[in-house]
């Protein structure tokens, strides 16, 4: 279960002051307290902070100040694919493409590009008009993007399906088919494609947010899932990741397992 | 039609262990013996490495055993020296290490001094220039009270010194740690008190290149499933990123092997099992051969006959 830590975001205020400051004090801050807490990846995300035309330089200069502080691989998340690509260059570590939906002309730019700097790359079960409703629909995008992996030559491990969660208090009947897609999805190929969801998504504007992302984390993680962009600092949650890798004869057990876990 | 062949790739290999020390290392060892690292399954040499070829430890006993006379009679009249008899061992035997366990120390037996155990090492030390693997006796008190005694004398040999168990572990682990010895983790056929006990060794301070597992191995026909499947779980952990579970395992084959009757009765008794004499030699080559299958690292032997044989059997194995 790889936990991809979602905090350095320009949606949040701190960073997004600091996007717009140059000051990568609370970038690093984030950047060492989300690995303390657990996460194997951290994601990057500018958000609206910072204008179109200066992105390509800005994710330059949030990998950059990240890599001085932390050793974590990064996802690059932005629907910018030349911030992406100047983010790709600098990058020490292999890194993950977040994301492609499925629209020819993105999979034409994108999944060479993981090709090309030997990333991973987080495909989204969507295209142009939108999220589908239920898990078929889903997981026929999903087709989609392994076709693609195929003919561009990503490994399947490098490709995760996103099947989109929505908040659980607006889009109620979208989780369980989530769930089911998941498990779909892990039949489509031989090695499977690995899948990923931005968790915290499940919980917006609801109330008990943290037991509402945990809950739902632990049946994702029985239905198939391999990744998610989370709060690297609920501990609780954490502690739901590594309980899930301990029920699914993952890891072997032992009486320390959550600290083992966390220590890797 | 072609033939692709599958090859699994594994995130992570066993951690080396290095045994004993040389004068320049602190030690009064003539070489050290490297054991583990791993990166596949055993033998697989096609799809990783195996640098390190498995090692065998012959037993000595500070006192004179009370072991069946088809392996006394090999060993001869140096039973009751354990410098001649470790000596005779890498002499004679090709030993690669000489694993010496204090039966002698017992308080129901001899009750031998933590002094008097210190001074038979440092003679044993003195008398061959492999590395010693040294134990103290089953009782977990007085094995403490040996086992610091010995740390201490022979400090700076890097001895794998046994052995740790979960209900009894810091003193040796502190000695270990003061003396810079090499530990032996023992858990009881069970994978998950194996993985708690290197952690809690661990988090002492002792690292993890400084621990070997031994997972208590059963002999043939009495269990040895059992840790085979254990040891077979463990290698998998060890491949697959678990640095619980990644350390090299040694297992006690001479004691166990030659517990079973079938390697200590004679064809009068049981005309059915045929002679003794092939019967015993391979009730603990078959125990040996077995687990090398599942990763063990150091064999724990006792009849040379079966050190020939198991010699052969790694030779040939590790033959690309």
């Amino acid at each position: 279960m790889l936990i991809i830590g979602e905090r350095i975001n320009g949606m949040f205020t701190d960073i997004g002051d600091a996007l717009r400051n140059k000051d990568p004090k609370p970038l690093q801050y984030w950047a060492v307290k989300q690995e303390e807490g657990g996460a194997h990846y951290l994601d990057v995300n500018s958000g609206p902070a910072i204008p179109t035309e200066e992105r390509v330089a800005a994710y330059e200069w949030m990998v950059k100040v990240i890599q001085e502080v932390s050793e974590l691989p990064l996802v690059l998340d932005s629907t910018n694919y030349n911030a992406i690509e100047a983010g790709l260059k600098v990058c020490k570590r292999p890194a993950i493409i977040n994301s492609c939906p499925v629209e020819q002309v993105k999979i034409e730019r994108v999944f060479p590009m993981a090709i090309q700097y030997n990333a991973g790359l987080i495909g989204l079960t969507m295209d142009k008009q939108g999220i589908p409703k239920d898990a078929e629909n889903r997981v026929a995008f999903a087709m989609e993007l392994v076709a693609a992996a195929d003919e561009y030559g990503l490994q399947m491990e490098d490709l995760f399906i996103d099947p989109l969660i929505l908040p659980v208090n607006v889009a109620q009947e979208h989780a369980p088919e989530v769930l089911e897609s998941l498990r779909q999805v892990k039949m489509l190929a031989n090695p499977a494609p690995r899948t990923v969801l931005g968790l915290s998504n499940v919980s917006q504007k609801a109330q008990d947010r943290s037991l509402i992302n945990r809950t739902f984390l632990a049946m994702a993680i029985s239905s198939g899932l391999d990744a998610a962009i989370m709060n690297a600092n609920d501990d609780e949650l954490v502690d739901v990741a590594a309980t899930c890798q301990i029920l699914l004869n993952r890891s072997i057990y032992a009486d320390s397992y959550l600290k083992v876990f966390r220590a890797r | 039609m072609s033939v692709t062949l599958v090859k699994e790739r594994y995130a992570s290999k066993v951690g080396e262990v290095v045994l004993g020390a040389t004068p320049e290392q602190g030690g009064t060892r003539t070489a050290t013996v490297t054991v583990g690292g791993d990166s596949a399954l055993p033998f697989l040499h096609f799809e990783g490495q195996m640098p390190n070829r498995p090692v065998i430890a012959m037993e000595v006993t500070d006192i004179v055993p009370a072991w069946q006379e088809l392996i006394t009679r090999q060993i001869g009249d140096v039973l009751n020296d354990p410098a001649a008899w470790a000596k005779k061992c890498v002499d004679e035997f090709g030993a690669d290490l000489i694993f010496l366990k204090f039966d002698g120390a017992d308080p129901e037996g001899e009750n031998r001094s933590p002094e008097d155990c210190a001074r038979i090492v440092r003679e044993v030390l003195a008398a061959v220039g492999v590395p010693l693997i040294v134990e103290g006796c089953d009782d977990p008190a007085k094995n403490n009270e040996v086992m610091t005694a010995i740390a201490e004398a022979a400090a700076g040999e890097n001895l794998l010194i046994g052995f740790a168990e979960q209900d009894n572990y810091k003193s040796i682990v502190a000695a270990a740690m003061v003396h810079k010895h090499t530990l032996i983790a023992r858990s009881p056929l069970d994978i998950n008190i194996c993985k708690q006990l290197n952690i809690l060794i661990n988090e002492m301070g002792l690292p993890l290149n400084k621990i070997i597992i031994d997972p208590t191995v059963a002999g043939l026909g009495f269990g040895i499933e059992y840790v085979y499947s254990i040891m077979e779980r463990a290698r998998l952990g060890a491949l697959a990123n678990d640095k619980m579970l990644s350390m090299p395992m040694i297992c006690n084959i001479g004691s166990e092997a030659n517990r079973c009757k079938e390697a200590y009765v004679s064809a009068e008794e049981y005309p059915g099992w045929g002679d003794l004499a092939d019967r015993s030699v391979l009730w603990e080559a078959v125990t040996a051969s077995g687990v090398l299958q599942v990763g063990a690292s150091i064999l724990v032997m006792r009849n040379p006959a079966a050190v020939r044989l198991v010699r052969k059997n790694i030779a040939d194995l590790m033959s690309e």
